[in-house]
């Protein structure tokens, strides 16, 4: 149980705004946790195996390009086919409010907008895996 | 006049000390340095007027670029636009030249940003999202499709294949019987602010380089008005930077552009006038109007003693200026209106050539045609009704605005000097010097808001539980699919056979050193498709792998 919480945060698709994600891998990291970023352009094929390869807790992507109702429900497939539904997938960026229940339904746990804290992302995190 | 400065000084010590109220806390500049609680002409001490300031339309141009400013010529009213398909994007252009706006600016969208037809597994997802989907001449044609193009000038943000869509623009305009000495514009052609801000980079440094090169070259001769390269600071201050910085790194970048073009034999003088430049103008309205003064002041020392640039045109920085994106809340967009059209204020008072007003829904959405009208409307209301344009750089002669300006001139240019000792922009980028320091200060700026020493209105302060209004942008889903089809049409109806030999001379063009506008402008020309050209240059000349900073 000593283990640090390890997180991978990726880019999925094509976007370059990558202020939010680099912020946020500062801030988990300083918040105590392990903390693997994948920088831009991740298929979510490469975003799955590095989740399996990092053997992480968490899967944190942002995206603001729009295209997050096709990228990340393909992500959350991806890593049900790989027996790896234990892992947290949370999401952030420029996605609006219609789509976050149908994200949700397709397995992205958590979708956090412009605004949100890191400690709030945080505190999610933590309880999130403590009631898992 | 020292003695005067050391009286005032005394006086403004007895001042302030006998003063009945003290400020509360200490106001801090938008890099890190403390504001005066006031200033006097001590502040300004040693500036000479005529060779510190000057007068506008001559060196050093502090004061403006043009003798008249907006009192002859008002600044181009260009709002940044494009999504979903081309015919989408020509419709959004009609409206907003309708309504007054006086240039154009294409937003790509991601895949035509970074060289994938519509069609390819990459763009899955993405196609005329953020901006509009190009995958041939035939989206160019339908674009500016009964745009009059040799009346518009048009600003495209594109930067990795950015020869390719300045060549589809000239045949648009070839074929509407426009010669390319006629057509006004921009490219922003700036690939090292990808490598650091912006994220949209294909190719690796060197060969991106030499892909500018060739088009200072091609253009200074074939297309001489228009602009090759749009250096930008807007979108590394976007990522975090501060407006010191927001000058430096884009100077350095522009100064490894002018480097590379030296040493392939082009005279400064045939290629500095054409460059151009992009600024984001922030919240600190006088800060930023301070950085546009002294931008220009240490862009016009560069080209004349750095690179005995003779023509004063090549002194002159020229910009558009969008104001700040990442200044907009999601939390009560309606307040976003209030700080565009501020930020808008300060371009115009730091002297803009050219200006975009954000949307007051960008946090959310692309912006919808109401919006859109909005900042076009904030423009045009500061240019008819506010009188900020009556009288050239109303600012000038504030003990304040020429003091930050002097200060900010000698940050900017000692961080100049720091790059150069790094070996310059490409060394500085390769060890990730600027990288990291663009992520520092994003880092520093969230711990603020969070534990409440910067305020955000409506994010950590007057927070209310307002949901958001419904009213926003929705994109199209069948976008991609159109897109896919009118690619397949194409490759069915083109002559694949020209097109197969146009793309060999563009192979062989990048493996040697010819110059390769005139093989960019003659495969579009049969219709080879953005995605068609850029493989072949990822063949050739490899794709950048990221230096990773976290």
């Amino acid at each position: 149980m000593n283990r640090k919480i390890r997180v991978l945060a990726s880019k999925p698709g094509l976007d370059g705004h990558d202020r939010g994600i680099k912020v946020i891998c500062r801030g988990l990291r300083d918040a105590g946790m392990e903390v693997i970023y994948t920088g831009l352009r991740q298929t979510p094929q490469q975003i799955a195996s590095a989740a399996l390869e990092e053997d992480v807790d968490v899967v944190a992507m942002s995206i603001l390009s729009g295209a997050h109702d096709v990228l990340l429900p393909r992500v959350a497939d991806l890593l049900k086919e790989r027996r790896m539904e234990h892992v947290l997938l949370i999401a952030g960026g420029i996605i609006p409010e219609e789509d976050i229940d149908p994200l949700k339904q397709k397995g992205i746990r958590e979708i956090f907008g412009p605004g949100t804290t890191i400690k709030e992302i945080k505190d999610y995190i933590i309880t999130a895996l403590a009631e898992s | 006049m020292c003695d005067n400065n050391n009286i005032i000084r005394k006086e403004k010590t007895r001042w302030a000390e006998t003063s009945s109220e003290k400020p509360t806390g200490d106001c801090m500049t938008d890099w890190g340095k403390p504001v005066e609680w006031l200033y006097t002409p001590a502040d300004i001490e040693g500036l000479d007027y005529l060779s510190d300031i000057g007068f506008p339309g001559e060196y050093p141009f502090v004061r403006g670029v043009h003798p008249t400013m907006y009192l002859r010529r008002q600044w181009t009213m260009r709002q940044y636009a494009g999504f979903g398909t081309a015919e989408d994007t020509n419709r959004r252009y009609k409206y907003l030249l309708e309504q007054g706006q006086t240039g154009l600016s294409v937003a790509f969208d991601l895949p035509t940003q970074i060289g994938y037809d519509s069609d390819n597994p990459m763009s899955e997802g993405e196609v005329g999202k953020v901006g509009v989907a190009v995958d041939s001449l035939q989206d160019m044609e339908i674009m500016f499709d009964g745009i009059s193009l040799d009346e518009i000038s048009t600003s495209m943000t594109i930067n990795a294949p950015a020869g390719i869509l300045l060549a589809m623009y000239v045949v648009v305009a070839e074929k509407k019987g426009i010669s390319p000495k006629k057509l006004r514009g921009t490219i922003q052609n700036d690939i090292l602010k990808e490598y650091t801000a912006r994220g949209t980079y294909i190719f690796p440094p060197r060969p991106s380089i030499r892909l500018i090169t060739d088009i200072f070259e091609y253009c200074s001769k074939e297309i001489p008005q228009w602009n090759t390269v749009n250096v930008g600071g807007y979108h590394m201050r976007e990522a975090g930077c501060s407006a010191v910085q927001e000058i430096a790194f884009s100077f350095s970048n522009a100064i490894a552009y002018i480097e590379a073009a030296l040493k392939a034999g082009l005279d400064i003088d045939s290629f500095a006038p054409r460059i151009s430049w992009i600024f984001n103008t922030h919240n600190k309205i006088f800060e930023e109007v301070a950085k546009y003064r002294a931008a220009r002041k240490v862009w016009a020392k560069i080209l004349k003693e750095r690179y005995h640039a003779k023509n004063p045109k090549s002194w002159m920085l020229r910009f558009h200026t969008q104001t700040s994106g990442v200044s907009l809340t999601a939390q009560q967009p309606e307040n976003n209106l209030i700080r565009v059209a501020y930020q808008a204020l300060s371009a115009i008072l730091g002297g803009a050539q050219s200006l975009a007003a954000c949307s007051f829904d960008e946090a959310l959405a692309i912006p919808t045609e109401k919006s859109v009208r909005l900042s076009l409307r904030t423009q045009q209301i500061l240019a008819h009704e506010a009188g900020v344009t009556d009288t050239v750089d109303p600012l000038g002669g504030s003990y304040y605005v020429e003091a930050l300006t002097k200060k900010m001139e000698e940050e900017i240019t000692a961080l100049i000097a720091k790059i150069d000792e790094m070996g310059g922009a490409i060394a500085a980028i390769e060890k990730g010097f600027i990288q990291r320091e663009i992520e520092h200060r994003a880092y520093e700026i969230q711990k603020e808001i969070e534990e409440n020493r910067r305020i955000v209105v409506g994010v950590n302060k007057y927070k209310t539980d307002e949901t958001i209004h419904s009213a926003l942008f929705k994109s199209d889903p069948a976008v991609a699919v159109r897109q896919t089809e009118k690619l397949q049409s194409l490759k069915g109806s083109r002559d694949n056979e020209k097109v197969r030999t146009a793309l060999g001379s563009v192979r062989k063009a990048a493996q040697g050193n010819e110059n390769l506008m005139p093989h960019f402008l003659n495969a579009v020309r049969c219709y080879a498709t953005l995605g068609e050209i850029c493989d072949v240059l990822r063949e050739v000349f490899g794709e950048y792998m990221a230096v990773q900073t976290l």
